[in-house]
């Protein structure tokens, strides 16, 4: 099976094994208690965060792990409302945010009576800074934008937005990019996930930038980080912080692959008639293809490919639980059937992109004899 | 809009993406360049769908009213003849 979906979740990094293994062995003991196998998880968990932190380019004490990354969205989110519900309950998204940030706004609409505007994107899922300006005429509490999209892969302008946001602090979900993109700036918390990265599923990164108000939106208790709750996963989050270390340390090289082996497939989606490529054409994660092919059906699609050994991702109605089509394809005013997402990983070779690039033209054409 | 009379109106009530715009391509032919087609569609997916289709096929997408049970109605006006699902 040639894995396409790694933009869902990666396998876990060689790194990260190594690290996981040995620190399950030394990083079970509760860290806050006062012998040596207590200072060594202890130890393992500050390395874990001073790594994260190195990687990132951010502060040690801004850096919270979460039980995942839509468990730090929330709280990111959540807890940037909170500390400035006494100025505005009003949230400012984008159209095309992760529905773990459309969840959240539910949440606080109902909790606190806040309200929310969603802001529109261009055909390209493009937030404009003008309509972060326009929106801020009224007040509001937070904006949120990711940094870059999970479904088309286009960057959003983040730092420019920011500077138009002023003093509202800007939220940003990072989760999609986290490893392969630097950390823009202006960010008042952020959130990423690790088994994006090649970390282990189950840790979220939470950041708060130091200085910002920033209220649990939850209980917390006195354990190491006061942001968050529970028992730390120590082995875990040393993982996903070695995986983030090699995942930075290559990501130049990396990426530039990637991209190469991207275009590679949108050259032969192109000579496809009634496809369309979605996203941003070069303000994007250089590791994504997103396309939608007229007169096909997206589970039938992603369901033939699976079939010829490609493991790839659809966003089109009828693959997701809902009915509804994908709300980022809606927003961008592009075709929703038809719908596959590609996303390469470190292991994916360009023979695997040569062979999805082959069998693409005869896939879409049988199918579409199939169902006309 | 409401004064639009379409030529040729596609009942496609209970029927899933894509199935409305294949029966919209494969039809859109039987009008007169100039005509319009109603596709009458409760699919969610039709609402950003026929739009698309008409962009991607140079077609003229005219707007969305409602039938007498509630059901969407989507126009599309015929530009050219281009419209075949399979060429």
């Amino acid at each position: 099976m040639r894995y396409l979906d790694a933009g869902s979740s990666e396998p876990l990094a060689d790194a990260a094994r190594d690290v996981l293994q040995r620190a399950l062995e030394s990083g079970y003991a509760d860290p806050l208690r006062l012998h040596g196998p207590a200072r060594d998880a202890r130890l393992l968990l500050d390395n874990a965060r001073a790594a994260v932190a190195d990687a990132l380019g951010v502060r040690a004490d801004e850096v919270t792990f979460t039980s995942s990354g839509t468990a730090a969205v929330h709280a990111g989110l959540l807890g940037l409302l909170r500390g400035r519900a006494r100025s505005s309950r009003r949230l400012v998204h984008s159209a095309v945010e992760h529905s773990a940030v459309f969840a959240a706004a539910r949440w606080w609409e109902d909790e606190s009576g806040g309200d929310s505007r969603s802001l529109p994107v261009d055909g390209f899922g493009t937030v404009s800074p003008d309509a972060v300006t326009e929106a801020l005429a009224e007040p509001a509490g937070v904006v949120a934008v990711q940094l870059a999209n999970p479904e088309v892969g286009t960057v959003q302008p983040v730092a420019e937005i920011a500077a138009r946001a002023g003093d509202t602090p800007v939220f940003v979900d990072a989760c999609a990019a986290g490893g392969r993109l630097a950390m823009p700036s202006g960010w008042a918390a952020a959130a990423l996930s690790a088994h994006k990265w090649g970390g282990p599923a189950g840790v979220g990164v939470l950041l708060v930038r130091k200085g910002t108000r920033w209220r649990a939106p939850f209980p917390t208790d006195d354990r190491v980080d006061p942001r968050t709750s529970g028992f730390e996963n120590v082995p875990a989050v040393l993982a996903a912080a070695a995986a983030l270390q090699a995942r930075v340390a290559e990501r130049d090289r990396l990426n530039a692959r990637h991209a190469a082996a991207a275009e590679r497939l949108r050259s032969a989606l192109r000579a496809i008639p009634d496809v369309e490529l979605h996203g941003h054409p070069t303000q994007r994660l250089p590791h994504l293809v997103s396309f939608s092919c007229l007169y096909v059906d997206g589970e039938a699609l992603v369901t033939e490919l699976d079939r010829r050994g490609f493991a790839v991702a659809s966003g089109s109605a009828c693959t997701a639980s809902a009915l509804e089509p994908s709300h980022v394809l809606v927003a961008m005013g592009a075709l929703t059937h038809g719908n596959a997402r590609v996303t390469l990983g470190p292991a994916t070779t360009e023979a695997d992109v040569e062979a999805l690039a082959a069998q693409l033209p005869g896939v879409v054409a049988d199918l579409r004899a199939r169902i006309g | 809009m409401a004064e639009v009379q379409p030529d040729l109106e596609l009942d496609c009530r209970g029927v899933r993406c894509p199935v409305p715009v294949i029966r919209l391509a494969q039809r859109i032919g039987e009008v007169p360049v100039g005509g319009t087609v109603a596709v009458v569609a409760d699919d969610p997916a039709a609402r950003p769908d026929i739009p698309a289709w008409c962009r991607m096929r140079g077609q003229e997408y005219v707007g969305e009213r409602v039938a007498a049970d509630g059901v969407p109605v989507y126009l599309v006006r015929r530009v050219d003849d281009a419209s075949s699902p399979h060429e």
